[in-house]
């Protein structure tokens, strides 16, 4: 009896279309790039506010009224919160097993302490900006 | 027996993604009424540029933009090993390349204001 | 009882005839109370003798037969035909080579729940004969969840930083580490750093959560990795503030 395994090949590039679980992982992973992008947008407008005048500022903002520019950020709000904040939040319980004598708390507080933190840190924000 | 350096670039990462989680969706609204012309008080030049100017502006500033840098950054790395990318080496000096630029960038800018 | 027709998409390969793996199919008429183990059962006894495949308990507790239905790693005698379509595919679990059929090489992730370090590890001397070790049930809960593992392996098969990179040493290995870490008895946890320091430990793991999806005993192996990501993360600094290192 001669044995001869067979390795079937992973598709390096394309693997994660194999299935539904995987495809979210991806989508999920790629909100990096929007954390990416507003980092870059803030460094961008703090490199107005420090080397620019107050009629720089101005002229920034302006720039940044635009109908178009609305969706974008509308659109990215939307992925952003589905992929990273509530699927982080969602994940919060593994990273974090709260025990309580003998009795594993349910994951649902700690997820539900995450959310109560993001609302009570967001109106905290929009304080600060004098959106509230 | 020395931890790798990947635990500490774990680290930043983990640090960013909860920071970023928590506190983005409020900048990308802020950003969105911008965009819609409602400036809110608190983005007009001499509300904003005093808090930039402040010890605590420039700390919240800089750990937010910093955290958030290294996270993507880090991330990007982890999205191009899934996409096939076999050379891990490049883009990790790539990414965090990126990241250290940023993240100069910000100090830099955040000196400037007084 | 009205039996159902069944029809079976199978994976063989035969390593001394065939050069790659083939489908062949059967139809097999199933009882409603079926698992797809009862199926394959059924092919072997009555229609193909010359299939292979592993399976022993037929109650979930060996991890023996485990495969992928309908691309989804699962234990095949947990798996009921009345929660699957007419049309089933049957292969070898994912990730492994497959050595004939149904039967996968497992050399790999056997080795690699031993660099777990999977035993107590003691650095106290015993105590003398009069004296018990007390492990009160709140300290058992605690890593409870992690000894139901029964090395089914479908969390490597369901794992694609696994497939993408083979020496990761996976969700099982970590998970039963984390087992004998999170143990009050052990004290063995420096023991096993070299899975969080080396490259191939917890680090290439990127939280895809697949293992913990498809474990058929919860054993919930994406929590035992972050956990020891974050110890990992900790220890670092440890290291660093105090340099002789945390030796406990």
């Amino acid at each position: 009896m001669s044995r001869q395994p067979y390795v079937r090949p992973m598709p390096k590039s394309t693997w994660y279309m194999r299935n539904k679980r995987y495809r979210v992982y991806i989508l999920r992973e790629i909100s990096c790039l929007l954390v990416a992008g507003y980092s870059g947008l803030m460094i961008y407008a703090l490199s107005v506010l420090a080397t620019g005048s107050p009629a720089d500022w101005q002229a920034f903002v302006a720039a940044q009224k635009n109908p178009l520019l609305v969706l974008v950020h509308a659109v990215a709000l939307a992925y952003f919160l589905f992929y990273q904040t509530f699927a982080w939040f969602k994940l919060a319980p593994k990273a974090m097993p709260l025990q309580i004598g003998e009795k594993r708390l349910p994951g649902g507080i700690v997820v539900a302490g995450h959310y109560v933190a993001w609302i009570v840190l967001s109106a905290f924000i929009f304080w600060l900006a004098g959106v509230l | 027996m020395t931890i790798a350096k990947k635990s500490v670039i774990w680290g930043l990462f983990a640090a960013g993604g909860t920071l970023s989680s928590f506190v983005f969706p409020a900048i990308i609204f802020l950003f969105l009424l911008i965009s819609a012309g409602m400036v809110p008080g608190g983005m007009q030049y001499t509300e904003l540029h005093a808090f930039a100017a402040s010890w605590l502006g420039k700390f919240v500033l800089f750990v937010v933009i910093f955290l958030s840098l290294w996270h993507a950054a880090h991330r990007l790395r982890v999205v191009f090993h899934d996409f096939g990318v076999r050379n891990d080496k490049a883009a990790a000096y790539a990414v965090y390349l990126a990241a250290t630029i940023g993240t100069m960038m910000t100090a830099f800018y955040l000196f400037q204001i007084n | 009882m009205s039996l159902r027709q069944l029809e079976l998409d199978v994976m063989r390969y035969d390593p001394e005839q065939d050069e790659a793996p083939r489908f062949q199919q059967y139809t097999v008429p199933c009882e409603e109370d079926w698992a797809i183990l009862d199926a394959l059962n059924y092919v072997k006894e009555n229609i193909d003798t010359t299939l292979s495949y592993r399976w022993s308990c037929h109650m979930m507790v060996c991890g023996s037969c485990a495969m992928m239905v309908n691309g989804e790693p699962s234990l095949t005698c947990k798996t009921f035909i009345r929660d699957l379509p007419d049309r089933v595919r049957v292969e070898p679990l994912e990730n492994f080579p497959i050595e004939r059929d149904l039967v996968v090489v497992l050399d790999d992730v056997m080795e690699k729940l031993q660099r777990a370090k999977p035993f107590i590890i003691r650095k106290d001397d015993p105590p003398d004969e009069d004296t018990e070790y007390v492990q009160s049930r709140a300290a058992l809960h605690k890593f409870k969840q992690y000894t139901m593992c029964i090395n089914c392996m479908a969390c490597y098969a369901a794992c694609p930083q696994y497939g993408l990179n083979p020496s990761f040493i996976g969700p099982a290995a970590l998970a039963l580490a984390h087992r004998y870490n999170l143990d009050s008895r052990d004290q063995g946890k420096s023991e096993r750093l070299d899975i969080l320091a080396d490259h191939d430990g917890v680090w290439d793991c990127s939280f895809v959560g697949a293992c913990s999806e498809v474990c058929p005993k919860h054993v919930d192996p994406a929590a035992a990795i972050q956990q020891m990501k974050i110890e990992g993360a900790k220890e670092w600094w440890l290291q660093k503030l105090s340099p002789g290192g945390d030796k406990s």
